[in-house]
């Protein structure tokens, strides 16, 4: 803790010209309930991403960061701000636009994996292509080759049963990226794994999923896997409190201290 | 989509046999019921279908089904030869009579039955059953003395206690020459023939008019039905209503007259309503399993859908791959339970149960099978149509 404490307090100042904005939302607020129920989730909030780096939410329970996150991948409508995805305005998309707009722009990897049981690897992988019109023959081929790329390539034709968590998520990390999507949202991706699978899940993020002409945003709460962070949004109650660039990692081995280097 | 529709589908078998079976045994029951109650319906109209060589049945006006014998006087009989359009004219006497049987295979033993007893018109035996299910003996021995043809369903009523096969069909001639008295009439066996199984499943005893004539002395009035024929190229409805309006008897073709027996038994016995009901009844637990197990697959699976939407699935295409699954399974449990229902039809033939299944009976049991479909998918539609993608975060 006091080691994240003392990296904001440092920012690494990156070349902020040269990035490329890839979400950028402002004063986005979203309410759950009505009456004595009603919570705020998201309080005018601003806030962007870019391209070619990994920016994280983190924050603790209950802060709102899975609602931030829906509304950066276009699946939750907030109820003030905007919210632009590449230029492309998604809050005042219809949802018919906002749903062909996810399919061939966004790529998702749930906490849970949300595989589906009766599927293989491979036809899980296959899945965006799938919905993009692709055929059942040359979706699954494509799948095989990023399971392959991504170290799965003997388990293409497991099924989730038949596969352990770190692998599951390799899986469903393939079914993310298998269209090329030009944005990567993760919710807590390795919640689920114990640590050292936790860290090659977030490696393998890294090296696979963060490309000059894509944006990867991660929530996470686990602590050990903040290095990661390029950009890192810290919320609280609704609210980003701290955003804090790291800029390009480093290894977890030389921990962000800052100012001892 | 559609194959990851039906790999969803298919993936749990114990699921999708949860749901096949339910929708098959509504197919089933539904088939099942109504082809028992079709069968028992036309059951109560046998005997008109029985008699064959006729086209029209005269008889007294206020006759409502055929078992509702109103006896005519002789001289109708002529007035009704006399009408324009009818070719011929003869009698039927059909009633009831005691059949007493002593002796059976040898042991002291009394069978006393009551019969249904057809009276055919001793030249031209006109309303004897069809050729083809005279099964022993010939039609023309029923001129001999004291001869009758007995019903084959019916033999272990009037000769119980023998051994199964005696009642088989190769053991049939073993009956011809075995004295039966009727009324207190002798009466000899000369032939053995299949009639159709009526309401009251009494057995059925053909001779001819003359003798039936003999065996009820008592009642004065023996004419019971005239059968008659139209005249080659006449319409045998406007001959009908002709022999109605000159006659003032009742005069209807063989089918109307059925259909009049059978619309009887619809009005007048709570028959119908009681299948109705089992069949109802069917339909709901079927749509209650069938239903239910659907639209819990479709809860279970509420979140992979939930995945899809987030991933870009339509609305429509996540509800196309919904009724397709649900289509899958509409079908295999429509083709399963009717073909059950057949199997059983099948299986019962010969026995004691009425079983027919008229062709309109099949679409009727499709189109219970496709609400019920329509109504587990509607459910089901209606929670995938209001999810938001966003669950699909949430753990
Ligand atoms: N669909 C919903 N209906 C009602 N309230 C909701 C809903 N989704 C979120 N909330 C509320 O909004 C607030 C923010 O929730 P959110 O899931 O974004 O938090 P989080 O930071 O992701 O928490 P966690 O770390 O536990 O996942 C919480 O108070 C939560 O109870
Ligand atoms: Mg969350």
């Amino acid at each position: 803790m006091t080691a994240t404490l003392a990296a904001i307090s440092k920012k690494t100042a990156p070349e902020a010209c040269e990035r490329r904005v890839a979400v950028e939302i402002r004063a986005i607020s979203k309410h759950f309930g009505t009456g004595e129920r009603r919570v705020t989730a998201l309080r005018a909030v601003d806030w962007e991403v870019y391209a070619g780096q990994m920016s994280m939410i983190v924050g603790p329970s209950g802060c709102g960061k899975t609602t931030l996150l829906s509304v950066v991948a276009g699946i939750l409508n907030a109820d003030e701000g905007s919210v632009s995805i590449f230029g492309e305005e998604v809050s005042r998309m219809s949802d018919r636009a906002r749903t062909r707009f996810r399919a061939t722009h966004i790529g998702f990897v749930f906490q849970q994996y949300n595989l589906l049981p009766a599927l293989t690897a491979a036809e899980n992988a296959a899945i965006p292509l799938v919905i993009a019109g692709w055929s059942k023959s040359k979706a699954v081929d494509r799948a095989r080759e990023v399971l392959s790329s991504l170290g799965m390539g003997k388990k293409t034709e497991s099924f989730p049963n038949q596969l352990s968590g770190g692998q599951q998520q390799r899986v469903a990390i393939s079914r993310a990226l298998v269209h090329e999507p030009s944005l990567l949202v993760c919710d807590e991706p390795t919640a689920a794994l114990d640590h050292e699978t936790g860290l090659s899940v977030m490696e393998l993020l890294r090296e696979a999923a963060v490309k000059p002409d894509r944006a990867v945003v991660v929530v996470t709460h686990d602590n050990r896997v903040f290095h990661f962070g390029e950009r890192i949004a810290h919320m609280d109650d609704g609210r980003i409190v701290q955003v804090e660039d790291k800029g390009p990692f480093r290894p977890a081995s030389a921990p962000s201290t800052g100012g001892h280097d | 989509m559609s194959w990851i529709a039906l790999q969803m589908l298919t993936g749990d078998r114990a699921k999708f046999f949860g749901i096949v079976m339910g929708l098959t045994f509504a197919a089933l029951l539904i088939t099942q019921q109504g082809s028992i109650f079709c069968g028992l319906m036309l059951r109560t109209a046998g005997q008109v279908a029985d008699t064959t060589g006729a086209d029209l049945w005269v008889m007294d006006p206020n006759v409502l089904h055929v078992d509702d014998v109103k006896p005519m006087i002789q001289n109708n009989l002529y007035r009704v030869r006399g009408v324009d359009g009818v070719l011929w004219a003869v009698p039927l006497y059909k009633g009831t009579a005691r059949a007493k049987i002593d002796n059976v295979e040898g042991k002291p033993r009394q069978v006393i039955e009551q019969v249904i007893l057809l009276g055919l018109d001793d030249s031209s035996m006109v309303g004897a059953p069809p050729r083809d299910r005279i099964l022993e003996g010939r039609l023309e021995d029923l001129r001999k003395p004291d001869a009758v043809f007995i019903d084959n369903n019916r033999l272990q009523k009037l000769f119980p206690g023998l051994p199964k096969e005696a009642y088989l069909r190769e053991n049939y001639h073993k009956f011809l020459g075995k004295e039966i008295e009727m009324n207190d009439h002798r009466a000899i066996i000369v032939g053995v023939c299949e009639a159709s199984r009526t309401f009251q499943s009494n057995p059925v005893v053909y001779t001819t008019y003359s003798r039936a004539k003999g065996y009820v002395p008592m009642e004065r009035k023996t004419l019971s039905y005239i059968l008659a024929k139209a005249e080659p190229g006449r319409d045998p409805e406007k001959v009908a209503e002709t022999i109605k309006r000159q006659t003032g008897l009742g005069a209807l073709t063989g089918q109307a007259f059925a259909d009049k027996t059978i619309d009887y038994y619809l009005k007048y016995t709570g028959i119908p309503i009681n299948f109705g009901i089992t069949a109802m009844l069917g339909f709901l637990v079927g749509t209650a399993i069938a239903g239910q197990t659907f639209y819990n697959f479709t809860l279970e699976n509420l979140k992979q859908f939930g995945a899809l939407k987030a991933m870009g699935a339509s609305n429509g295409r996540i509800i196309g791959m919904i009724l397709l699954q649900a289509t899958v399974v509409g079908l295999l449990g429509y083709g399963i339970g009717v073909g059950l229902a057949a199997l059983f039809g099948v299986m019962s033939k010969g026995g004691e149960l009425a079983f027919y299944t008229p062709r309109i009976l099949l679409p009727i049991t499709g189109v219970a099978v496709v609400l019920i479909c329509i109504l587990a998918s509607l459910l089901s539609v209606r929670k995938v149509m209001v999810l938001e993608p966003a669950v699909v975060f949430r753990g």
